[in-house]
């Protein structure tokens, strides 16, 4: 008897092997996210020391790898405290808000798969072709926006339900900043929806795939959306993870350890995890959006076997890119961060979507491309000269009158 | 391209065979060769010294404990017991505690000390893992026998061969009167094991030298000072504390600030 034939769930077409697949890919994400998190601390440290000059851990293990072990093991015989003053159960919940998006994000990208033309990015596993993803909801960038979103409670909570004045602070700095950046991630990743024509992963790291131009440059988001968008995105997203140039929140000058300042033992160690757990997320996430995610090419040896490391090569440089974000550049201060994000990033990244939207239309409709191009391009900077135009004139309203009386 | 200049800066020093990627941390050497020397007037665990004659210095005058900003340690004197004294004279101390908890070696005790019985050793690696082990009683802190410090179960001593004979470093740089251009004679008392250790650089002993270190003070160079060494440390009963002063120790050079005083 063929035990991959048993149906488990007692709904017909559904036979063990695919709740068996569905039960490894469960295991696998979640291992695998989880040391990725272990090394991604880890070689954060380190390249933050290389790049000051400085050893980086080195007690634990070869070359300092088991420190992150260490500490989470310290972590969890420290003594667990919950402020007087605190609304315990939010302060309990707060550090699960700011976790489970994590998990959950990784979940919607593609770690690897065989994207050609007659595999569609699928693998044979248990006689069934799947794909190297743990789900692919047919909105899995939505999913991606919506759970980023949720991580802003986590957040937020956390710094309010402390009951301590530098957490909120901190939570407050956190939810204007991390709200203002998100509209210029969703404008950004808006543009990259409209070229793939889908908003689930799989179809656009598919869409990223094959030849490319010339056969030397690939067909990647980042390329053919313009590199704007991929730039926007990537400030956008340091801005979202709270790291710096934009760690505002946790700016240990002015606010102790912002949200997190009354988070001891597991509970901080959650923050943590959650914190880094998002930087390999993002770096994954802008693989997949703007790099091709596991697409690439093959060389020898089976072909599904190059897809994750591709993706895990691409995650890579991202993750050391901000690193050395961190390494090099000094905190914004606040007026200049809300500047940043809303009068640069987010006319920026409107008028390039529409300028991509007008290209698209152009397309389809048949007319004079590089006319619209052209166009689009003089609407843009007509739009940008309006937007300077109204930041001077307030400015100068403001210091004919500074105290605000008429 | 200013902005950017700053990313080429840190990327370069990834490459640790460059001009600007020299790592300036030193690591831990616990596992992997000597120790480095410490300096020598480095302020670690205390010890309490004995005399000669094995009696103990501590008169149980509460002047540490006075004088201590951490409020650490806590000394009750007693008499004498007439037939078998503890220590020369009317009264000993019968406790003598301190936390290395809340002690932040700052040596006042040392200085605030008539009799010279407490002073530092070199030691710092001493982790204890209770708050019981972390309060040392006078029986810990006693030097032993040999005038040597007691070496506890937590405590890395693995360098006591170096380290072990300096332990009263500070009263001999400043002693007397807290005086740093020191200049006469000897002003600090025997210790069992080492007897009268000798002064350090620059300093002189029995007076005669005196006219010595102002020379080398005038810059007339190490010669003197070594001969003055030679001198000093000659005829001393017991040890003399190796890589001292009187040996010219491994930081001899830098320890000359204290003669550069005014005359």
């Amino acid at each position: 008897m063929n035990l991959f034939a048993l149906d488990p769930l007692l709904v017909g077409d559904i036979d063990l092997g695919i709740v068996l697949i569905v039960l490894l890919k469960v295991l696998v994400t979640f291992a695998l996210i989880l040391v990725a998190v272990m090394l991604m601390i880890w070689f954060e440290r380190k390249v933050h020391a290389d790049m000051s000059n400085r050893l980086g851990p080195n007690r634990a293990g070869p070359f300092g790898l088991l420190q992150t072990l260490a500490d989470g093991t310290k972590f969890f015989f420290k003594e667990d405290l919950i402020p007087d003053r605190a609304d315990r159960r939010i302060f309990v919940l707060a550090p699960f808000l700011a976790m489970v998006p994590a998990f959950v994000t990784f979940s919607v990208v593609p770690i690897g798969g065989v994207f050609t033309e007659e595999k569609q990015g699928a693998v044979k596993i248990f006689g069934n072709h799947t794909f190297l993803q743990l789900a692919d909801p047919p909105i899995g960038v939505l999913l991606i926006l919506a759970m980023s979103s949720i991580a802003v409670y986590g957040i937020m909570l956390a710094g309010w339900s402390s009951g301590s004045k530098y957490p909120l602070l901190g939570s407050v700095r956190a939810t204007a900043q991390m709200v203002s950046y998100e509209a210029a991630l969703g404008l950004s990743v808006v543009s990259v929806v409209l070229l793939t024509g889908s908003l689930s992963t799989h179809d656009i790291v598919m869409n990223q795939a094959g030849e490319g131009f010339f056969g030397i440059i690939p067909s990647w988001n980042l390329i053919v959306a313009g590199v704007v968008p991929f730039v926007i995105f990537i400030i956008a997203a340091t801005a979202e993870l709270n790291r710096p140039p934009f760690d505002l929140v946790e700016a240990e000058q002015e606010l102790v350890g912002g949200f997190h300042t009354e988070y001891s033992s597991i509970r901080f160690a959650l923050f943590y995890l959650a914190e880094f757990m998002n930087v390999v997320t993002m770096s994954a996430i802008i693989v997949t959006l703007f790099v091709g995610g596991p697409a690439g090419p093959t060389f020898f040896g089976p072909d599904w076997i190059w897809g994750p490391v591709w993706f895990l090569l691409k995650v890579l440089v991202f993750c050391f890119m901000f690193v050395w974000f961190r390494t090099t550049l000094p905190r914004f201060r606040y007026d200049q961060l809300m500047d940043l994000g809303w009068k640069v990033l987010i006319p920026l990244a409107l008028g390039w979507l529409l300028l991509l939207a007008a290209i698209n239309v152009a397309r389809d409709e048949d007319w004079n491309l590089p006319l619209v191009v052209a166009v689009g391009f003089a609407v843009l900077v007509l739009g940008y000269a309006g937007i300077v135009a109204a930041v001077r004139t307030a400015q100068r309203r403001r210091e004919l009158d500074p105290e605000g009386v008429h | 391209m200013g902005y950017l200049e700053g990313f080429a800066v840190t990327f370069k020093k990834l490459f640790k065979g460059s001009r600007t990627g020299r790592t300036v941390t030193v690591p831990y050497v616990k596992d992997s060769g000597p120790k480095r020397q410490k300096p020598l007037r480095i302020h670690g665990r205390h010890v309490l010294n004995r005399y000669e004659d094995g009696m103990e210095k501590c008169i149980g005058c509460e002047l540490c404990a006075g004088v201590c900003p951490a409020k650490c340690i806590y000394v009750r004197g007693a008499d004498n017991p007439p037939d078998d004294p503890v220590s020369p004279g009317e009264r000993y101390g019968y406790v003598y505690e301190i936390n290395y908890l809340r002690c932040i070696h700052c040596d006042l005790c040392v200085e605030a000390c008539p009799t010279e019985a407490i002073t530092e050793s070199k030691l710092f690696e001493f982790s204890f893992t209770n708050r019981q082990d972390a309060i040392y009683t006078k029986d810990e802190l006693v030097v032993g026998d040999d005038g040597l410090p007691q070496q506890l179960p937590w405590e890395d001593w693995s360098d006591l061969d170096e380290v072990g004979a300096w332990t009263s470093a500070w009263v001999r740089a400043t002693a007397p009167s807290g005086d740093a251009t020191y200049e006469g004679r000897v002003g600090w008392s025997a210790e069992l094991g080492f007897g009268v250790k000798d002064p350090e650089r620059g300093q002189a002993a029995d007076g005669e030298g005196s006219s010595e270190a102002e020379e080398g003070l005038a810059g007339s160079g190490h010669h003197s000072h070594d001969e003055e060494g030679s001198v000093a440390s000659g005829g001393k009963p017991g040890r003399t504390s190796p890589g001292g002063p009187g040996a010219g120790g491994p930081d001899a050079a830098g320890e000359s600030t204290h003669d550069g005083g005014n005359h």
